[in-house]
């Protein structure tokens, strides 16, 4: 079983090659190969996930080398060596599973929601890439290949938001995403380099903590107590500057609403099962650095805090049912990222939100896909309402994701969140309350906007009319094949925490990686229970906000103008006009003034000197007489030059 | 097979194909055509068989050949190839039957104007790539100097005549930037030939010879003398490269000439400026080369951000290209001189897949440009609509450019940033911020030409044919194939590296921490 591992992203990677390059002859069976490559793949990773469950301690963790990738030996000790190689632990097992489940249930939906599209074999063969790529990203046992892996989502990302590049929106939107990746990149690289200029390697080297049986000395974890802590804090700042790009955390957040003008599917899958959640496998995957750093860790679990309540208002007010859930992830990747940075006693929740989030945001964004479909591609939600009469497998299996979302017992958002707030709480310090604070602030938000988004898509009164084209949309259900992913989903929300709560199951699976997990301890006398009461009543008041101002009264069809903070949080908050006022606009004058003195000034004053040499500038420019003597002269120079020197040196 | 003459077979064959293509009555230029090209490809098969027959661990220099030249002046017939000559003569030999197929329809027109004729242009071509194999393959000085000022005549006549409007400006402005410079290698070539003279036994232009006597201290020039001639070495390659501030004629000569043109003026013959500096200046004047470190890091810096930030305000898409490679060659010069294992490693890497990557590049463009007859970005938009193998090829040539990881020019851009990483970390990592603007500047052109609603004008584009699928094709594959296997390439270089490294008497940084040592905190500073 072993020597599959490769297999995983193998199988997905060589879906995608086949539809590439056979192009328009596989358009009939494209789809089928997409789907089938996925659900290969998640087979294989389930086979090897039973593979993992027989065996015992250390030798879980499997190995598999391919083959030496990039050497440079060099001349004293600091070898440079990067293999492409896989390592399989506990960790890289739950993502593998997340990755290929829920990606192979999106494959599945994508048949039909995609079924119209003519560039529906394309549309497969990135997803393929896509699944690839973020397999890859999990599975590669140093940063040098998980680098492929991370850029190669960003390249799928790319590929898939900038799908349908007719519209310019869409090709902007995929070049924006693409470039503040980068920004995150830039951290990686750094990252990278830091690594190797201390440690002399950038493999993990086995195991995920100091003293654990297969952490090596020849690997990054292994070597890293030896570390300066400064050197290990700068390592943890740059991997955090890549994990905000990638997970669009504060400040390189822009980019995740913009997304939204991929096909819907595609949204699921950078939101769910790939992409955003590349950051926080990072900084888990990385948790020998920031254990050893708690400056780092404070920057981590403020960056989530911020990106937390961040998402979340500008989630309250966004009509377009896509860029709500946009805000949503945002915020809720928040929650994870903030979980990771509380260290030891936060990276199984982290983890564990994770995946619960990737069911029930899956669901949701498939659902707001089907709903998409049954209404003529409108997104506004105020012209939705009313739609669980005509839509009750997509009502039914929304309304669950919703429960599981805001946390509501016994869904599985509640226990995976609820272990957060808990654990931001126990950070202690006053710390400890401002995070804590924030995270059951988030908890209330998310109640409110989440419930806002119900009530207007599915209760109320129809606000639908004719579109521009005059079309009047007729919603419907959605076919079988887009039904099932979303009822599949929709057991995941329902059922996932519990079962990862049973005897702890889920903090215990990955203990061996994240090493043994620290009881934190609640301050000012509460309690687990005291808790989880009081998370509940946030939650309870956000949804009663919500009801009392949607579900009372009439929603308006057409947005109205909103308050000074209502008009902030559509405008994400002023995101964009940030980066446009300070980056764009002062970037652009900087080129347009370099454009204008390169031509003008460098080459200027360089023509200006070949003409005081040569005589006049027209010469220059009507050369070819005039090339011809310049070119004689030249010559006759250097002969000249090299006569004089002979007989100087009298040979 | 090892008396065998591979060097001088190799730039034979293109010779000869220059000859039999000019021999050819005008009118026969469909056969001019295919005579050219199938020249090039057994060019290419003579490579790779010469290629096989390089030995990994053997000596520096192989299928070495010397035949006395002129006499008086000590002047050999010397060639032979170390790693890095070898993979840039098989990037060249690679690239020619690529141009060849990619320029099939260039000269049409101006035959048939009755001005030019396609023999001469498929001839030139073919004579160029001798003249390339010469440089990179002599181990003379004084050969490499002829090779070196010989490749502009056949390279100003392929500007000058086959360009675009503005062709007899550039082809000019290229020569006489390239002349320029020359002149002061051909001073310090001779005031080198003079310092060996005193030193050694007698004056000799051989490389090996120089290089060895530099490095055991028999050849002492002194500090001042070196200085200055490593400086008229410098100013040559720095020239030709082309670097901060030397680079203006690049973009008009890239911008004026035909695709193919382009491609091995920048593809191929600019890096014998960096080639140049790796060899020459590092090895025959190792101290001048430390002392003057802090300026070259400095101008390649300023030479990365700078080729970068105009790329992204560029109108003309092949002066687009054209800055993307000043900030490239930036890049390889930092790692030349970053003087560690890696960076140098990269640098040569980065040499042979910039070569493939702009090659392509330009091949696309060039492509896109011969159905509008526009350069100008703004004149395309939506083109992926219309011709959608266009499209995804330009994507790919462009994801090269901007060094997507998996691609081969990641491998080498990252190895030059840490190998710069390990000595100067300020500059790495403003170098690496480069990555930002350089996905800015492929993926904006990549939006505007080929994303949005369709520019009138456009409708009935064609897609790629299969001529030119066949011309772009190697390259991707390289491009890809590399970037995942890029061993092979670091197999032969690693070991010349080492060899310029310990002429210029560099040892890499030791890491901070090893394993090794056991103590529990090691400040890494």
């Amino acid at each position: 079983m072993q020597s599959s591992i490769w297999l995983v992203p193998g199988l997905p990677l060589f879906g995608a090659a086949v539809l590439l390059l056979a192009g328009k002859r596989s358009n009939a069976w494209g789809h089928l190969l997409g789907c089938l490559t996925a659900l290969a793949s998640f087979a294989l990773g389930a086979g090897l996930f039973f593979t993992m469950l027989g065996k015992h301690g250390a030798e879980r963790t499997m190995h598999q080398h391919l083959y030496s990738w990039v050497p440079v030996p060099g001349t004293g000790a600091n070898v440079f060596q990067a293999d492409v190689a896989f390592q399989l632990d506990q960790l890289s097992m739950v993502f593998v599973l997340l990755i290929t489940g829920v990606g192979s249930l999106i494959h599945i939906y994508s048949i039909g929601y995609m079924g119209h599209d003519p560039e529906r074999r394309k549309f497969f063969s990135y997803l393929n890439l896509f699944l690839a790529a973020m397999l890859v990203l999990v599975l590669a046992d140093n940063y040098l290949l998980l680098y492929v892996g991370w850029e190669g989502v960003g390249l799928a990302s790319y590929l898939l938001i900038g799908f349908w590049q007719h519209k310019p929106s869409a090709a902007a939107a995929a070049k924006k995403a693409f470039v503040v990746n980068r920004v995150g990149d830039v951290g990686l690289s750094i990252a990278v380099m830091l690594m190797f200029v201390t440690f002399g390697t950038f493999s993990f080297g086995g195991g995920g903590w100091f003293g654990h049986p297969t952490a090596n000395q020849a690997g990054v974890f292994g070597l890293a107590h030896n570390a300066s802590s400064g050197t290990l804090t700068a390592i943890g700042i740059m991997l955090l500057l890549a994990a905000c790009g990638k997970s669009a955390q504060f400040p390189l957040q822009t980019w995740l609403g913009d997304a939204m003008e991929g096909p819907t599917p595609v949204s699921a899958l950078i939101h769910a099962a790939t992409m955003v959640t590349a950051g926080v496998y990072l900084i888990v995957r990385s948790h020998a650095i920031f254990d050893l750093s708690p400056d780092a860790r404070l920057l981590v679990t403020i960056v989530g805090a911020i990106t937390l309540l961040l998402g979340a208002i500008i989630g309250c007010a966004k009509d377009d049912i896509k860029k709500g859930l946009a805000g949503s992830t945002m915020s809720q990747i928040g929650y994870m990222i903030l979980a990771a940075g509380l260290g030891p006693i936060g990276y199984a929740f982290a983890i564990m939100h994770l995946v619960t989030h990737g069911f029930f945001k899956a669901g949701l964004f498939l659902g707001a896909g089907s709903v998409m479909h049954g209404m003529n591609d409108e997104v506004d939600m105020r012209k939705y309402g009313a739609l669980r009469k005509y839509m009750p497998v997509t009502f039914g299996t929304f309304f669950l994701g919703y429960l599981a979302i805001i946390g509501c017992p016994p869904f599985s958002g509640f226990y995976s969140k609820d272990k957060i707030i808990e654990a931001a709480f126990s950070k202690g310090g006053t710390s400890g309350w401002i995070l804590g604070g924030a995270a059951l602030l988030g908890a209330l938000i998310t109640a409110f906007y989440m419930t806002r988004m119900v009530i207007m898509t599915f209760f109320g009164e129809k606000r639908w009319a004719e579109d521009a084209g005059g079309h009047e949309p007729h919603p419907h259900e959605s076919p079988l094949n887009m039904a099932v992913p979303m009822l599949l989903l929709a057991v995941g929300s329902v059922g996932a925490g519990f079962l990862f709560n049973l005897n702890e199951s889920f903090v215990k699976w990955l203990e061996p990686v994240t090493g043994p997990r620290e009881e934190g301890k609640l301050p000012g006398g509460l309690n687990s229970t005291t808790m989880s009461v009081i998370t509940l009543a946030a939650v309870a008041v956000g949804v009663a906000i919500a009801v009392m101002q949607y579900g009372t009264r009439k929603v308006p069809a057409v947005q109205p103008r909103g308050s000074f903070a209502t008009v902030a949080a559509r405008k994400d908050l002023y995101g964009d006009a940030f980066n446009e006022a300070v980056l764009m606009r002062p970037g652009q004058y900087l080129t347009r003034t370099l454009v204008y003195t390169d031509n003008r000034g460098v080459d200027g004053a360089i023509n200006g000197l070949a003409a005081l040499v040569g005589g006049t500038s027209g010469r220059l420019r009507r050369l070819q007489t005039g090339f011809v003597r310049s070119y004689a002269l030249s010559m006759f120079g250097g002969a000249a030059a090299l006569v004089a020197a002979i007989l100087f040196a009298k040979l | 097979m090892s008396s065998f003459p591979w060097l001088t077979t190799l730039g034979a064959v293109p010779l000869a194909g220059a000859a039999a293509v000019a021999a050819l009555p005008k009118e026969k230029g469909e056969l001019a055509k295919r005579v050219a090209l199938a020249f090039s490809v057994a060019t290419l098969g003579v490579a790779v068989g010469m290629a096989t027959q390089f030995k990994k661990g053997g000596d520096r220099f192989q299928f070495t050949e010397s035949h006395q030249w002129i006499k008086a002046f000590h002047i050999n017939y010397g060639l032979g190839v170390d790693g890095i000559a070898l993979v840039l003569i098989l990037m060249a030999a690679v690239l020619m039957p690529v141009v060849l197929l990619a320029a099939w329809n260039d000269a049409d027109e101006a035959q048939s104007a009755g001005k030019r004729s396609v023999r001469a242009y498929f001839s030139l071509f073919l004579l160029l790539e001798t003249m390339m194999i010469g440089v990179f393959a002599a181990t003379d000085l004084f050969l490499f100097y002829v090779f070196f000022e010989a490749m502009l005549i056949p390279m100003y006549f392929l500007i000058g005549s086959f360009g675009g409007p503005q062709r007899s400006y550039a082809a000019v402005k290229f020569l006489l930037y390239s002349l320029f410079g020359g002149l002061f290698m051909l001073a310090a070539l001779i005031g080198l030939y003079v310092a060996s003279g005193k030193h050694l036994d007698a004056s000799t232009f051989d490389f090996n010879t120089l290089a060895n006597a530099v490095a055991s201290g028999q050849l002492g020039i002194s500090p001042g003398l070196a200085k200055a001639l490593f400086l008229g070495f410098f100013v040559a390659f720095a020239v030709k490269a082309p670097l901060f501030p030397f680079h203006t004629w690049l973009p008009d000569a890239a911008a004026e000439s035909t695709p193919g043109s382009a491609v091995l003026l920048v593809g191929v013959l600019d890096k014998v400026g960096t080639f140049g500096m790796l060899r020459y200046c590092l090895e025959l004047f190792p101290g001048a080369s430390r002392f003057f470190t802090p300026l070259v890091i400095g101008m390649a810096i300023v030479g990365t951000m700078y080729g970068a930030l105009l790329a992204i305000g560029q109108t003309d898409i092949k002066r687009l290209i054209a800055y993307t490679s000043i900030s490239h060659f930036g890049l390889i010069t930092l790692g030349v001189f970053a003087m560690t294992s890696r960076g140098q490693s990269g640098a040569a890497l980065y040499m042979v897949n910039h070569g493939l990557s702009t090659g392509a590049l330009f091949i696309v463009a060039g492509f896109l440009i011969s159905r509008r007859g526009s350069q100008l970005i703004d004149d395309y938009g939506g083109v992926n609509k219309v011709a959608p193998k266009l499209a995804g090829v330009f994507l790919i040539a462009g994801l090269s450019s901007l060094a997507l990881p998996g691609l081969s020019s990641f491998v080498s851009e990252f190895l030059v940033l840490v190998g710069t990483f390990e000595r100067y970390k300020a500059v790495s990592i403003v170098a690496t911020t480069a990555i930002i603007l350089a996905a800015l500047y492929v993926l904006w052109l990549y939006q505007r030409t080929m994303t949005g609603p369709l520019k009138a004008g456009l409708e009935g584009m064609k897609d790629l044919h299969a001529r030119e699928v066949a011309a772009v094709a190697p390259l991707l594959a390289l491009i890809i194939g590399l970037g995942f296997y890029p061993k092979p390439v670091l197999d032969v270089v690693n070991p010349s590296v080492k060899t310029t490294l310990s002429h210029v008497q560099k040892q890499d940084p030791a890491p901070a921490v090893n394993a090794t040592q056991t103590l529990p905190k090691v400040d890494s500073k």
